[in-house]
């Protein structure tokens, strides 16, 4: 999108919010305005009729019983912000730069309110409510059921039940979103530049918007640096002003999301808790599972239940589950929207099943591989019907599979008899930590609706063809084209893809669910067939040979048998659009076809993973040492981009499995919101992956095709998890939680229970010469008061117990800034103590401290004990939390030492 | 993420950037590497109005060895430094380090001035410095002039050095080592090139008996800058570097030396746990070190 530099262009800035919960009592806009070089500046009541809440993306599934409450976002906060990051006002100006600056001239007046973080806290009775029309923060119920798994548990040998949580990351595609608009008045066009993976829904969706026919608005979506997922999410706030705005102001606008923006404006995934239990036989034969879990929708649940539809889809895996409860309770929170990230949900149930199954065949005393081996579906089973509600609303029946092969494959290619009876106890003796993970899953892929394309042989030769889908770098131009070619016989140089534009095809949904190539590629099949079949007809009446006798050689027609002759595909092509003659009655002129594939449900790919990891248990590292795929999605279309997929998704899944994490705490901030503290796996860290593949075919299209989207990531927590617990077998530990990191590894070695650091906590004791009435008393005077603050410029009391004033704050390489402060005494008991609240917020942000400070006497002085916890927000929330601690702590330090000081001057 | 708007000086000459410096007093901010400015004025959280751009005065930048020790002027780059033989062959130590620092692209720019000024408490070349026992030339503009302190007393606070308000780090003097010696330098980073989680730079010197006669353990990011650990150091003094004598002094370090912060990554009681952990293994190396040197 950083090619898309059009003449006039605008450049947007948003003003997003700081807090995670928070009321909207005003936006003053008025000084951003007045800057020169701002061409506009946008708060929600200036969009008029516009503003209205977006789409709900995914209607829930027909599943009995549902409970679903749609909350869409909204284009601007209007009422209250609902996570931080959310835009408040849009700034439109003549550079980025200008636009920035504008946005620090906004000034917004907000009532914080308590932040809903936590699943658990959100359900509770009183918990403060994201959505205030509701009467809890629940966002849907379901419960599916096959079976009786009560009456199964009651037969079982062991139940094996633990709770597991598995926590949010980002997709952190290298190119941010963007957004870019023009309207040309004279044609009454608009055009859109969007990163978007769906850009016919988009272009459907603006016209709708704006008033347009969908034939006036043209939406591309260009080569675009990676998708997975977020990019599906539509109408984000961004894609529905942007062209607004263009429209409106009548120049090209383009807004495009900086690094910062994305870690709170676009969306995320991956929190849920699980309590999970599994009922099992003597000898491991499943006999039930039952999974109830909470799953984190964020702020907004526009995309509707696909990520814990899948979760709960794809705990069943290749495995014959007879009976199986699963209850999910989704829950708004103060954070950034959930929606699909590559994988949506899916490694969530493979990691609680996978892990299940590890904890049952240690508790019997049976091989890791054996338990899978007893539980794998047989050949012969499909279609197998699970008999519960998939996310595409259909019955989940997979296609087909062969599971305990690729588990033999991948259990041979790691070495896994030779590792555990040969290298892994003699590394044992040596000292060393080394252990093995192999997990099987399954992918539900390539679903519907539908996709379409058109193919064109144009009278030079080359081959068009065009389909909806957009694309971010999975390679559509080389396996679509592959495609086409082996259907006409023509080479692949000669095809010419395009995705992404709707002015080139504007019939389809998108690129996601890991259906590209499933679905748009056999569109693209169908529509060459199509193609095919006229390029005979139109050639068996030129060449005047029946058909029978004719066949198709490296773009052109031939007659059997004949050595020369024939004609070109081109000329053929030329034959067909004829300028003077006749198109006859019932053909069309051209060699050209479109057509379309709709699957009635997805197809369901597998496979297995395996990996051998070393801890160093003094530091509580881990590294990777191999990692091995094997991997059936059907029929290959090209092994090469299969294996990117898989490599790249393997790098997807390290990351979830033992990087990346989004850390909020208790205020909704988000204290990673940069790279140098949400840690991204890099060349460093991702082994080289070994993959195999299988070829099940899918019976549901005619190539027998599954997809391979997301499959690299989705069982690498589960394998990650069983590979470490292995190599610190000696510990007796249990992994139940992903992310996974050397602190919590550490913690989890030492048998310590993890604090859940989320807020700085500063406590401690300090002793003042002076009686606590003398302390006390001067600890009310402004002045007194004001030396406890580092950088207090000047404190003046407004009211009872409340003091205003301001504050120059600044450390290392923060240049200090102006903050507002406030301090509020209560819960006065003189001379025994008071509470006391400390609020600032200035330019980069916010702070909020709450203290308790007790005095007792102390020989002939006073010792001050004081715990306070300080929460910050904004930038420095973000990016600065290596260094809150440290700071908290010497503030505190001099702030004690200057009261002192002053005590000891004044008393 | 685009800066507040501020002016730019690009000197040519040393005095030049002291005289601008002097001009603006404290809203000026030297530019070295801008590996870590930069960023922080994209965030918008560093905002000086005046930017005095150093990287065009040849004269900070170069490696000599003087009669006082190794000369690295201020603005040679971080990769010069790694790639040098004469760092190399008389400071193990810092060659042995630099690696560590970040990324092969970060350290083409970064500079071991602007390091070591900066004085981030995680960084690597403060506490190499620490341990070497280095000096770092200081100009400012008269009556100071130029003063040479102690990496001992460089560093006074988070983020905060001797440097006076318009005076430049100028240079960084590494003295010889003496005979005996050997150094060492160990990191945890969650990634390789990420803020380590703690990390130990030490350096030590034994007698004819093989006994300590010297240790400098200097400790990264668990403290506000680098952190000498003068009770571990002590400890080992005198004694014999037995594995049990290097334990206990490692885990002097961890329990007594340090007050370390906890963040996301790592809990106080983790970054005590690593300190006591690299600083074994740190010392076992550089005794071997100094027993075969």
């Amino acid at each position: 999108m950083d090619d898309v530099q059009l003449d006039g262009m605008l450049h947007v800035a948003f003003l997003r919010s700081e807090h995670a919960h928070a009321r909207l009592r005003g936006v003053d806009v008025a000084a951003a305005r007045r800057r020169p070089g701002v061409v506009a500046v946008y708060a929600a009541d200036d969009l008029g009729d516009y503003w209205q809440p977006g789409p709900l993306l995914v209607p829930p599934p027909p599943i009995p019983g549902l409970v679903f409450h749609a909350c869409t976002q909204v284009p601007l906060v209007k009422d209250k912000a609902r996570h931080v990051g959310e835009p408040i006002a849009m700034v439109v100006a003549e550079s980025r730069y200008v636009a920035e600056d504008a946005v620090a001239d906004i000034v917004v007046d907000v009532a914080p309110l308590q932040a809903v973080v936590d699943l658990e806290a959100a359900l509770e009775r009183g918990a403060p409510l994201v959505h205030e029309h509701l009467s809890s923060n629940l966002a849907a119920h379901v419960v599916q059921e096959k079976g009786d798994y009560n009456a199964a548990k009651a037969t079982a040998h062991r139940v094996v039940q633990r709770r597991f949580h598995y926590d949010r990351g980002i997709s952190a595609a290298i190119e941010n979103r963007a957004v870019a608009a023009r309207w040309d008045a004279r044609a009454e066009e608009l055009t859109v530049w969007d990163t978007t993976q769906a850009p016919i829904p988009i272009r459907n969706g603006l016209a709708r918007m704006l008033g347009l026919l969908e034939s006036q608005v043209r939406v591309i979506a260009p080569f675009v640096g990676g998708g997975f997922g977020p990019k599906i999410m539509m109408f984000y706030p961004e894609e529905v002003l942007v062209p607004w705005a263009a429209m409106r102001l009548g120049r090209p606008v383009k807004w495009t999301e900086d690094r910062q923006e994305n870690f709170t404006a676009t969306t995320q995934e991956r929190g849920q808790v699980h309590d999970a239990e599994l009922a099992v036989t003597r000898d491991g034969k499943i006999l039930g599972v039952k999974d109830v879990f909470l799953h984190d929708s964020g702020a907004y649940d526009s995309y509707g239940l696909t990520v814990p539809i899948n979760s709960q889809c794809t705990l069943l895996g290749p495995y014959d589950v007879p009976n199986y409860y699963t209850e999910f309770t989704a829950v708004f929170t103060n954070k950034t929207l959930v929606t699909p990230v590559r994988g949506a949900g899916r490694q969530h149930g493979v990691f609680v099943m996978e892990r299940l199954l590890d904890f049952a065949a240690r508790e019997l005393g049976i091989d890791r591989l054996e338990i899978r081996r007893r539980n794998y579906l047989a050949p012969e089973a499909f279609p197998f019907n699970n008999e519960i509600i998939f996310q595409d609303s259909a019955p989940l029946v997979y296609d087909s599979g062969d599971y305990a092969p690729a588990l033999a494959q991948a259990a041979q290619m790691i070495g896994y008899e030779q590792f555990v009876r040969e290298e892994q106890p003699r590394l044992r003796v040596a000292g060393r930590h080394v252990g093995i993970g192999i997990v099987s899953y399954i992918e539900g892929t390539g679903i519907g609706p539908y996709e379409g394309a058109r193919v064109t042989i144009e009278p030079s030769g080359e081959v068009r063809v065009a389909t909806g889908v957009g694309t971010q770098g999975q390679g559509h131009f080389t396996s679509f084209a592959q495609i086409v070619a082996e259907v006409l016989g023509v080479p692949m140089e000669r095809i010419h893809v395009v995705t992404g534009d709707t002015r080139e095809f504007n019939w389809g949904t998108g690129t996601f669910a890991s259906r590209g190539a499933v679905v748009a590629g056999t569109a693209c099949h169908a529509a060459a067939a199509l193609v095919r079949d006229k390029i005979f007809a139109v050639a068996s009446r030129v060449l005047q040979v029946p058909q029978e006798r004719l066949e198709l050689v490296g773009g052109r027609m031939m007659v059997k048998d004949a050595t020369d002759g024939g004609i070109e595909l081109g000329a053929l092509a030329a034959r067909a659009n004829p300028l003077r003659g006749a198109v006859r009655p019932g053909t069309e002129p051209g060699l050209e076809a479109t057509a379309y594939y709709g699957p009635d449900r997805g197809s369901t790919a597998s496979g297995v993973h395996a990996m051998i990891v070393e801890v160093d248990p003094e530091t509580a590292m881990v590294e990777i040492r191999r990692y091995v795929v094997v991997h059936d999605c059907g029929r290959l279309i090209n092994p090469m981009l299969v294996e990117g997929q898989i490599h790249g998704g393997v790098a997807h899944g390290i990351g979830n499995a033992f990087y990346e994490q989004l850390v909020y705490d208790d205020g909704g901030q988000l204290q990673n919101a940069s790279f140098m503290d949400y840690l991204l796996p890099t060349a460093t860290d991702v082994p080289r992956v070994e993959v195999a593949h299988r070829e099940t075919a899918s019976p549901l299209n005619p190539i027998g095709l599954k997809g391979v989207g997301e499959a690299g990531c989705i069982p690498t927590g589960a394998a990650f998890a069983q590979a470490v617990e292995d190599a610190l077998a000696d510990y007796g530990l249990e992994i139940t939680e992903i992310p996974l990191s050397p602190d919590k590894l550490f913690d989890l070695l030492k048998k310590t229970r993890p604090k859940k650091r989320n807020v700085v906590v500063i406590d401690g004791s300090f002793v003042f010469q002076g009686s606590r009435e003398a302390v006390y008393a001067l600890l009310q005077d402004p002045e007194v008061l004001g030396k406890s603050l580092p950088g207090a410029m000047h404190l003046g009391r407004t009211g009872d117990g409340r003091y205003d004033g301001l504050m120059r704050v600044g450390i290392g390489p923060v240049t200090a800034a102006e903050f507002s402060v406030s301090v509020t005494l209560h819960d006065q008991k003189p001379p025994a103590g008071y509470g006391m609240i400390v609020e600032g917020k200035g330019g980069f942000g916010f702070v909020r401290g709450t203290a308790q400070v007790a005095l007792a006497d102390h020989g002939d002085g006073t010792e001050m004990t004081y715990r306070a916890e300080v929460q910050v927000g904004g930038t420095i929330a973000g990016v600065g939390q290596r260094l809150l601690d440290s700071v908290a702590k010497r503030m505190t330090r001099q702030g004690l030492e200057a009261l002192n000081t002053a005590l000891a001057a004044r008393l | 993420m685009k800066p507040a708007p501020f002016a730019y000086h690009r000197p040519e000459t040393l005095d030049e950037a002291l005289a601008v410096l002097a001009a603006h007093g404290g809203e000026a901010k030297p530019l070295a590497g801008g590996q870590s400015l930069i960023p922080a004025m994209n965030f918008r959280l560093a905002r000086p109005a005046v930017l005095v751009d150093l990287n065009r005065i040849t004269e900070l930048s170069g490696i000599r060895q003087g009669g006082d020790g190794l000369h690295i002027g201020a603005m040679t780059r971080q990769r010069a430094v790694e790639r040098d033989p004469i760092v190399a062959r008389d400071a193990p130590l810092l060659a042995e380090a630099m690696p560590f620092i970040a990324h092969p692209q970060i350290r083409n720019r970064g500079t071991v001035g602007g390091s070591l000024a900066h004085a981030d408490p995680a960084a690597e070349l403060p506490a190499v410095m620490l341990a070497l026992d280095a000096k770092l030339q200081v100009r400012g503009p008269a009556p100071r002039g130029v003063r040479s302190i102690p990496a001992g007393e460089f560093y006074t606070g988070l983020f905060e050095t001797a440097l006076a308000p318009g005076e430049l780090l100028v240079d960084v003097t590494v003295p010889r080592a003496a005979p005996r010696s050997g150094s060492a330098f160990a990191e945890v980073a969650r990634r390789h090139g990420d803020y380590a989680l703690a990390g130990v730079a030490v350096r030590v010197t034994v007698d004819d008996a093989g006994r300590c006669r010297e240790a400098r353990i200097a400790l990264l990011s668990v403290g506000d800058g680098p952190v000498l650990a003068r009770k571990a150091a002590k400890a080992i003094t005198g004694e014999s570097p037995t594995p049990e004598a290097i334990r206990e002094a490692a885990d002097v370090a961890a329990a007594k030396d340090i007050d370390p912060p906890g963040d996301i990554h790592a809990s106080p009681a983790y970054r005590r746990q690593l300190v006591a952990v690299l600083v074994r293994r740190t010392l076992e190396r550089a005794f071997e070190r100094a027993r075969n040197g």
